[in-house]
């Protein structure tokens, strides 16, 4: 009897058609299993108080994060265990990369945790770090960018940037996108005129020159913007973190 | 000309001279530059078709002369010799990679070969671009001798190959211009994705027609795991790559998915790129060159449906155990977790059904040193199954999550299963594909010795330096302090990294004495030539 079962099995062996098919509904279930739910599920859409989109030149800056592959070498996902919490600061929370796409969890740490960095040194500090790393922690195991600080930042077309990550759902208003390439300048300059409004509309936003040269505005200045805002948006000390439990 | 013929170059020209607009128009160099690699390849293409028009007798290619299959193994023999040269390079740039991170000097303060954009070009290198070649050219090559037909298609097959080693060429010179959408092996930016879909879809077409072709009435199990290989793996593309581009003028994309929906459809699509690509995939290669060159059949053919099955469903869920701890919620962590651990089964059934395909002939492993890679490949795909389950547990990975463990695990995976399956694919093909005999099997036999040695020394030095790591970082003082500060337990990889470098000097060192032997293979010297009989064609 046992032989007629597997002879059932012919049906498919004797069918391209229907074992593509059974293919298909088998390799179906685990993902949408796992992953739809993530779109309704309170504790993985939530938003937490301080949220906001990145700032024209922080997205910059995000970009060159992406395409030097820095995500390869430095997390930016504190797990909820003790040693890294102690090391790092707060757990990581999902609302905290609600506008990153893609996101920079990251798979190994050659280097540390970034998700917190932001505030933990000086502009001064990542400058000559990004330089060479060794000038400043002289095991360290990081390639020099030197590059970042001779190449002019082309922001001409954040703008449009701005508007896909705003069709993507990220709540850029018409209003930034429009400001888009003067809040670059203002962000990237001391003493800026506009730095008020542009708090208005990015509040947290640190506006100053950070690449260390004044008359330009090159990589450094974007990548380091970015670095100095990680992990700073959310006031840990309002926190709930009961409040998405159910 | 043919309606195929006529069609596709009409297409490649007219991608040709869109390509060129865009050239002129691109936000950014790189992008130019790949912009007039897709004007100058495709017009070379639609010159060679053109080409091979005028040069062809009028009438088609035969589907059988004399009653026997008339096979296609052109495409087959030209994804080979791709695949030899992408693992020479992909294994170079990685033992490169593992010197840089032992000596950092070694980046030179260069843009163009920093870790940071290497790194992506190793993987890609060797996984799509070496695996890939290794499982076009078997599963074109399986499938024609398992359904007794020709390959479907006249240009689709060629095609396929070129146009995927095209987009290798995209993916990995883009990378170290910087362009990637840093979503780990799948880094190609959007048009590069676009092109791979048109690429894989005409892979499915033509593995699908030569099926629907063949004289046998069942489908060879082989044939199983390479369909399920290539569905799952354009499933997993699509959704992991949705993504719009900032204009078609950029190389910039942003991936529709944010944070963690974003983190789980990575690795949901990370870890079954394991899955599919590098097991499924190179089970199916088992499963034809094992009991071939054992000269046995499959040990079970019932134990091959139920792993068959098992595996596919369950290796779907395994993606959470990547995300541990992490913001993701606790409940998907557990169900991967737990569906990691159940995978053990069907890998293990995998594993017992390969290496009992060689009872009563265990003796050849004595003398036939492909068979003993072969062999050795299904021992090492047991060990690194057993591992993966180990590590999936949610303790385990505390532990081991970031640290080179990690790195250790995936090597003894592809190292010792991947490329070492293969290789003995590889050292079976050539002879069978150019009609002459191996050009000296002594040295497969120090191939074996010097890669397994290399695999060893390579995966312990991984192991001990991962769990040093993971244990300096949780270690805290009598006093309640974190004990070490970061940068300590950077220092103390240091040893451990310049031993695994030589453990992948020493493996790369074989593949170059496996490149030499099939070149010695193709292009004999003259007296081995003299003093050979040309074999009479294989059947």
């Amino acid at each position: 009897m046992a032989n007629s079962l597997w002879q059932k099995h012919w049906i498919l062996e004797r069918n391209s058609i229907l074992l593509l098919i059974g293919i298909l509904i088998v390799i179906a279930f685990g993902g949408l299993v796992e992953v739809v739910p993530l779109f309704y599920l309170r504790s993985t859409i939530e938003t937490a108080e301080g949220m906001r989109p990145y700032t024209p030149l922080e997205l910059a800056g995000r970009n060159i994060y992406v395409s030097e592959g820095c995500y390869l070498c430095h997390s930016q996902m504190i797990r909820a265990l003790r040693d890294e919490v102690e090391r790092y600061g707060h757990y990581s929370l999902a609302a905290e990369s609600e506008y990153d796409h893609p996101f920079q969890w990251g798979s190994k740490r050659n280097g540390p945790d970034l998700a917190r960095v932001g505030g933990k040194y000086s502009d001064d500090w990542h400058r000559d770090h990004l330089n060479n790393p060794r000038a400043v922690v002289p095991s360290s195991i990081m390639p020099g960018y030197p590059w970042l600080f001779t190449t002019d930042l082309d922001y001409s077309h954040i703008a449009e940037d701005m508007k896909v990550q705003a069709l993507l759902g990220v709540p850029y208003t018409d209003d930034m996108i429009s400001h888009a390439l003067a809040d670059v300048r203002t962000q990237a300059t001391n003493d800026a005129p506009d730095a008020e409004a542009l708090t208005k509309r990015y509040p947290k936003a640190q506006a100053r020159n950070f690449g260390g040269d004044p008359t330009r505005i090159t990589e450094a200045d974007a990548l380091i913007a970015y670095l100095q805002m990680l992990g700073t948006l959310v006031d840990f000390k309002l926190y709930d973190d009961k409040a998405n439990i159910r | 000309m043919t309606f195929g013929e006529g069609g596709l170059t009409a297409l490649l020209i007219c991608l040709a001279f869109v390509s060129i607009v865009i050239a002129a128009k691109a936000y950014t160099p790189g992008y130019a530059f790949h912009a007039y690699l897709f004007a100058a390849a495709s017009a070379a293409s639609a010159f060679a078709i053109a080409n091979r028009f005028f040069e062809r007798s009028p009438e088609p290619i035969p589907l059988e002369v004399d009653g026997k299959p008339n096979y296609n193994m052109g495409p087959v023999k030209l994804a080979t010799v791709l695949a030899v040269f992408w693992g020479i390079v992909g294994m170079a740039v990685g033992l490169w990679l593992a010197l840089e991170l032992a000596y950092p000097a070694l980046n030179f303060d260069l843009a163009y070969i920093s870790f940071g954009r290497l790194r992506p070009l190793h993987t890609s290198a060797v996984i799509f671009a070496f695996g890939g070649n290794v499982l076009l050219a078997t599963s074109f090559y399986v499938v024609q001798r398992t359904s007794r037909a020709r390959l479907a298609g006249d240009l689709a097959p060629w095609f396929v190959v070129l146009g995927y080693n095209f987009f290798i060429l995209i993916a990995g010179t883009g990378y170290l211009l910087g362009i990637t959408q840093s979503k780990e092996y799948a880094e190609p930016e959007w048009y590069s994705d676009l092109w791979l879909t048109v690429v894989w879809v005409v892979y499915l077409l033509v593995f699908l027609g030569t099926l629907m072709r063949r004289k046998e009435p069942h489908i060879y199990v082989a044939n199983w795991f390479y369909l399920a290989f290539i569905l799952t793996i354009a499933v997993l593309h699509i959704g992991n790559n949705a993504a719009v581009p900032v204009s078609v003028l950029s190389p910039k994309s942003y991936v529709v998915w944010a944070g963690v929906q974003d983190a789980m459809v990575q690795w949901w699509y990370g870890h079954n790129a394991v899955g599919f690509f590098l097991t499924a995939g190179f089970l199916g290669l088992m499963y034809y060159f094992i009991p071939k060159r054992a000269d046995r059949p499959i040990y079970s053919y019932r134990l091959s449906i139920i792993h068959f099955w098992s595996l596919i469903f369950l290796y779907i869920w395994a993606g959470p155990h990547h995300l541990h701890y992490t913001a993701l919620p606790d409940w998907t962590q557990t169900l991967g977790m737990t569906f990691s651990i159940m995978l053990w089964m069907p890998s293990w059934g995998g594993m017992i059904n390969g290496l009992m395909t060689l009872s009563g002939a265990w003796d050849k492993l004595r003398t036939d040193p492909v068979l003993r890679m072969m062999v050795l490949a299904v021992a090492f795909y047991g060990m690194a199954t057993f591992e993966g389950p180990v590590m999936s547990i949610k303790e385990v990975n505390s532990l081991s999550h970031y640290t080179d463990w990690t790195i250790g695990h995936v090597h003894s995976g592809a190292l010792g299963w991947v490329a070492f399956i293969s290789f003995g694919a590889i050292y079976c093909l050539v002879p069978w594909l150019w009609n002459r005999p191996l050009y000296s099997l002594r040295l497969v036999s120090w191939h074996f010795w010097i890669s397994t040695i290399g695999i060893v020394v390579y995966v312990t030095s991984m192991w001990v330096a991962g769990i040093l790591q993971g244990l300096m970082w949780r270690s805290y003082t009598n006093l309640g302090f974190l004990e070490y500060s970061f940068i300590e337990t950077v220092e103390a990889m240091h040893p451990f990294y310049v031993i695994r470098a030589i453990g992948g000097a020493l493996f790369l060192s074989g593949t170059l004495i496996m490149a030499f032997n099939l070149w010695r293979t193709i292009y004999p010297p003259r007296e081995v030539l003299a003093a050979t009989p040309r074999l009479a064609p294989a059947e």
